[in-house]
């Protein structure tokens, strides 16, 4: 198995270690990285549990290898609060009740966060389809909408102030 | 632990007017003001800020010096036998530390059989042969997980297929036996009755109608987002195991735990972290779990297995799995009066269902739901098939959903063929507010219910009459929609010691609440949430009941060594039983308070009376000491001869499970072409008597609605001829993401139960039992005049296709 010397600047710190070739993102996040936050669901790219951003765009880090991360900008839920203040996402999910176990949370956020970078202002079915790469198991994601939403509204304020 | 009720005040199982008939309202009762937060409040969830922060601290976040990790080596075949197990490539390769086979645990003392939870026996890992595909076969141990997934492809084992049996009603016939390591050779596990057949064949021999369906209740899969797995952490210096597992029963398990391996029970530690969804599938033991724990106490080092979803699809417990044939009965009025019902259960290779002990079929005697008859009959068959053990409820109290489909769908088919509208056939044949408490045919005392007004009041919100008008205008240009209700009668908190217990433990449940000298406190309780906000929910009971406001309170579950003895959290059963406990608890402490109020005022205590959070002299409220004030004074100032300190535990004990209940209306559209199901709108009113945190409610609705909606149009483990599992993957397993699921439109009555200390009933399986039915009910009733009776779930478009195309309709 081949070793490779791969720096990610992941949540704004870059950091250089080595890995095996195979070494999948969310597993160098996780383990490597001991950023538990990110989680794993399924081995299938279905579930979207261990979703973060790779240059911003959305990804599923158990289908992503660690060297594919050399040298870009990796985003996880524990980057998301600044300077002790909640993300209007994370308030939104903490205000509507957009969570129960939590463990499809953290890639709920990060989906949603880069669904609202592309659409600002997005409809109940544009949110229904951009969070629809992430499973929830129990919500019936009513609230996540709801969470969503908050979100939206919040951050158009924070721009528009 | 000073049990103050010996000392103090009698604390009686029973609490008062648990016969009393009870009022219907329609607004949550808020008694404390918001600084308190007690129960009625929206309060924002306490567990909250560490899941959005990404500090969720789960199984597999547990990272322990000198860690290794547990891969499982599985079977290719549903029924062989094992000729041999090589492993000598495996051992060989750099970071590989131990395989253990089937042999070894024979050897280890006879730990390759297992207890299930239905006292029946299962294997851990197996010695002559495989009895489902996936089977745990043998286990690697390595230094990473990489290593051990490599190496368990380096394991060669020899099979020699044997003839799987995969349809129940062939294995009833005993051509192939599943368990021929039993002296008696056959399939058929057991044989349950309930109700009076007698009084039934009488009851349908009177009937002008009868109606008679089968049905197949498919089986499903939980599908947690969270997998299982386990941290074992055995020192062979000190002789403790330490255990991190996704357990829903920490307690239980730590028992069986001690009573399989002989480890003596304090030496073993249970730590159910926080827990990614359980909805049933993390109630069993799973020979993974057993597996890793023989793997940390033959290495003396922490090992760690979590199962990829993979694995957790094929070989985890299903649920459901039942083929109902079922009768109903009714008079020349259209009173139903009676119900006949025979049921095959398929239950795997092992009974290793998750009821209590004495109750095979769970509670599915529930059967005659919300309904008035004369008599009722059900049977049912438990069978062994070559297929994983179970079954677990999805999100349901022990086979309730079953017993609810059923009952609902052959209410709306008699309802048709009388051609009496769904709905007030319904009205017509409820049983009645003033028949509370009611006893059922089949043998259950229903503690409380209103189904008419909850079923009014969902045909109100969502137009019912307008609907029917839209219906026939549609019906008119050959358009399909349908609508179904489905006013379903749950059972949950189980439960009452004298009938209920899982492998001899009784379903009690508990709670411990110590306050601390500044008025703060710390609350520990039996049962663990897996996503339900009991950190939230149990200190607004506790605010509630003693005026600390709930922010001060915290609430602690899932450490064996610190949380007291309970039963764990399934069947809706912790606001029923841990939920109780809490109360009868604090009310302990209370009675304990207002001896110190006394003391400190200078009064009697029969001068005092309690308002929100503080003691006051009757008559004179300036002189009064708040719940804080005495706190202090128990640790500083406690009256002479009374122990200091201000804590009480409570082991609570129902005295009968409690009967939410709600009716659901959905509507759906049909298209002709494709036979894609659309649910246009869907209306649910629950009555869970006494709501204590209603976002918290509604969130548990809408979760379960959701869950409803999966089985009644997605989801099936689907098998093959040989026992391979066709769905084992998110792929093929349909999972509703948030574009199948409607936008739910919830509302509630409150009935409160009359035996609860504060009158509120279970919730959080309610939608997945009452969905399903009003799903299948509304695409019967499009389909109707078509011809079409009934529809098995899932509902899939190609299944609506191919109806459509037999009946004619061709576009």
């Amino acid at each position: 198995m081949s070793q490779h010397s791969i720096t990610v600047t992941v949540n704004g710190e870059a950091s250089t270690r080595e890995v095996d070739a195979r070494t999948l993102l969310v597993h160098y996040i996780r383990e490597n990285l001991d950023l538990t936050g990110t989680h794993i669901g399924c081995d299938t790219t279905s579930c979207g549990a261990c979703t973060v951003l790779l240059d911003g765009r959305a990804v599923k880090s158990c289908t992503v290898f660690a060297v594919q991360a050399d040298g870009r900008n990796v985003e996880t839920i524990e980057g998301l609060a600044t300077d002790g203040k909640l993300h209007p996402l994370q308030e939104g999910f903490w205000e509507k009740h957009g969570l129960q176990c939590g463990y499809c949370t953290p890639g709920m956020i990060l989906s949603a966060k880069h669904l609202l970078e592309k659409n600002p202002n997005p409809t109940e079915d544009e949110i229904r389809a951009g969070i629809s790469g992430n499973l929830c198991r129990c919500t019936g994601y009513n609230k996540i909408v709801e969470a969503v939403q908050y979100a939206a509204e919040k951050l158009r304020e924070e721009t528009t102030a | 632990m000073t049990h103050l009720d010996d000392r103090f005040e009698h604390h009686s199982p029973t609490p008062d007017g648990s016969s009393a008939q009870v009022e219907t309202t329609n607004d949550v009762q808020i008694k404390t003001p918001e600084k308190i937060c007690g129960m009625g409040h929206r309060m924002k969830r306490k567990e909250d800020p560490r899941f959005i922060q990404g500090h969720g601290k789960y199984v597999d976040d547990v990272k322990l010096p000198g860690m290794l990790y547990m891969d499982i080596v599985r079977s290719p075949y549903a029924h062989a036998k094992i000729l041999s197990i090589d492993a000598s490539e495996a051992l060989a390769t750099e970071g590989v530390v131990a395989v253990i086979t089937g042999e070894d645990l024979k050897a280890a003392g006879n730990l390759h059989w297992m207890p299930t939870l239905m006292s029946d026996t299962q294997m851990v890992l197996p010695i002559e042969k495989v009895v489902y595909a996936a089977q745990e076969v043998c286990v690697v141990i390595a230094t990473s997980r990489y290593v051990a997934a490599d190496a368990i492809e380096l394991v060669y084992v020899d099979y020699e297929p044997l003839d799987p049996v995969v349809d129940p009603f062939e294995a009833m016939k005993d051509n192939v036996i599943v368990r021929d390591d039993k002296d008696e050779k056959t399939n058929h596990i057991w044989h349950w009755e309930a109700g009076d057949k007698d009084a039934t064949d009488k009851v349908f021999s009177d009937a002008a109608h009868t109606v008679k369906q089968s049905m197949h209740i498919p089986r499903i899969h939980v599908s947690s987002i969270e997998t299982c797995g386990m941290v074992a952490n055995y020192s062979k210096i000190t002789e403790q195991m330490q255990i991190y597992m996704t357990s829903q029963a920490p307690h239980a398990h730590r028992t069986v735990f001690a009573l399989v391996s002989g480890l003596p029970e304090h030496k073993i530690q249970i730590i159910s972290p926080d827990i990614g969804g359980g909805f049933g599938g993390k109630v069993p033991v799973y020979p993974g779990y057993v597996c890793c724990a023989v793997a940390s106490l033959v290495t003396g080092k922490p090992v760690k297995w979590i199962e990829d979803r993979s694995e957790n699809l094929q070989a985890d417990s299903f649920a459901r799995d039942y083929h109902i044939t079922a009768e109903l009965a009714a008079d020349a009025e259209g009173r139903i009066t009676g119900l006949k019902v025979d049921t095959l259960a398929d239950n795997g290779c092992a009974d290793a269902a998750a009821n209590p002990s004495k109750f095979p079929a769970g509670l599915y005697s529930i059967c005659t739901g919300s309904y008035d008859m004369k008599a009722a009959h059900v049977a049912v068959d438990g069978v062994y098939t070559n297929k994983p053990p179970g079954g677990v409820a999805y999100r349901c109290s022990f086979r309730v959903t079953e017993a609810v489909h059923m009952i609902e769908r052959m209410t709306d088919i008699m309802a048709h063929d009388l051609g009496q509208d769904p709905a007030d056939f319904r009205l017509k044949n409820f049983i009645r507010p003033d028949q509370f408490p009611y006893q059922s045919p089949t043998g259950w005392e229903y503690d409380s219910g209103n189904y008419q007004a909850a079923l009014e009041k969902a045909m109100e919100m969502i137009d019912y009459r307008g609907l029917r008008r839209e219906q026939a205008e549609k019906r008119e240009r050959g358009e399909l929609m349908g609508i179904g209700i489905s006013s379903f009668t749950e059972v949950v908190g189980a439960g009452p010691s004298r009938d209920y217990d899982i492998l001899g433990i009784k379903m009690f449940d508990s709670a411990e609440i110590r306050i601390h000298p500044t008025g703060k406190a710390i609350a520990r309780f039996g049962t663990k949430s897996q996503g339900q906000g009991h950190e939230t929910t149990y200190a607004q009971i506790i605010a509630e009941e003693l005026g600390l406001p709930a922010s001060d309170i915290q609430v602690e579950e899932g450490d064996t060594d610190t949380a007291p003895y309970g039963l764990g959290t399934y069947a809706s059963r912790s606001t029923p039983t841990a939920g109780a406990a809490a109360v009868m608890a604090a009310r302990k402490i209370r009675a304990k308070a207002k001896k110190i109020a006394a003391y400190l005022l200078e009064v009697g205590e029969d001068d005092l009376e309690w308002d929100v959070d503080r003691f006051q002299v009757k008559g004179s409220p300036d002189q009064a000491k708040t719940i804080q004030d005495i706190a202090f004074a128990a640790y500083t100032n406690h009256p002479q001869g009374m122990e200091a300190g201000l804590e009480a535990t409570d082991y609570y004990d129902p005295p009968n499970l409690t009967f939410p209940f709600g009716s659901y209306i959905c509507v759906v559209d049909i298209d002709k072409g494709t036979g894609e199901i659309k649910v246009r709108r869907f209306v649910a009113i629950d009555d869970c008597g006494h709501i204590i945190n209603p976002l918290i409610v509604e969130g548990q609705i809408h979760g379960g609605l959701t869950m409803g909606l999966a089985p009644a149009l997605f989801e099936e483990i689907v098998y093959n001829e040989d026992g391979q599992n066709l769905t084992g993957t998110f792929a093929d397993y349909l999972v509703p993401t948030a574009v199948e699921s409607p936008k739910w439109e919830t509302g509630h009555t409150i009935t409160p139960s009359p035996h609860h200390p504060i009158g509120a009933k279970g919730v959080g399986e309610s939608p997945t039992v009452g969905a399903p039915p009003a799903i299948a009910n509304a695409v019967v009733d499009a389909l109707w005049h078509l011809g079409v009776r009934h529809v098995d779930i899932p509902i899939t478009p190609p299944k609506v296709w191919k109806l459509l195309r037999d009946a004619g309709v061709t576009d």
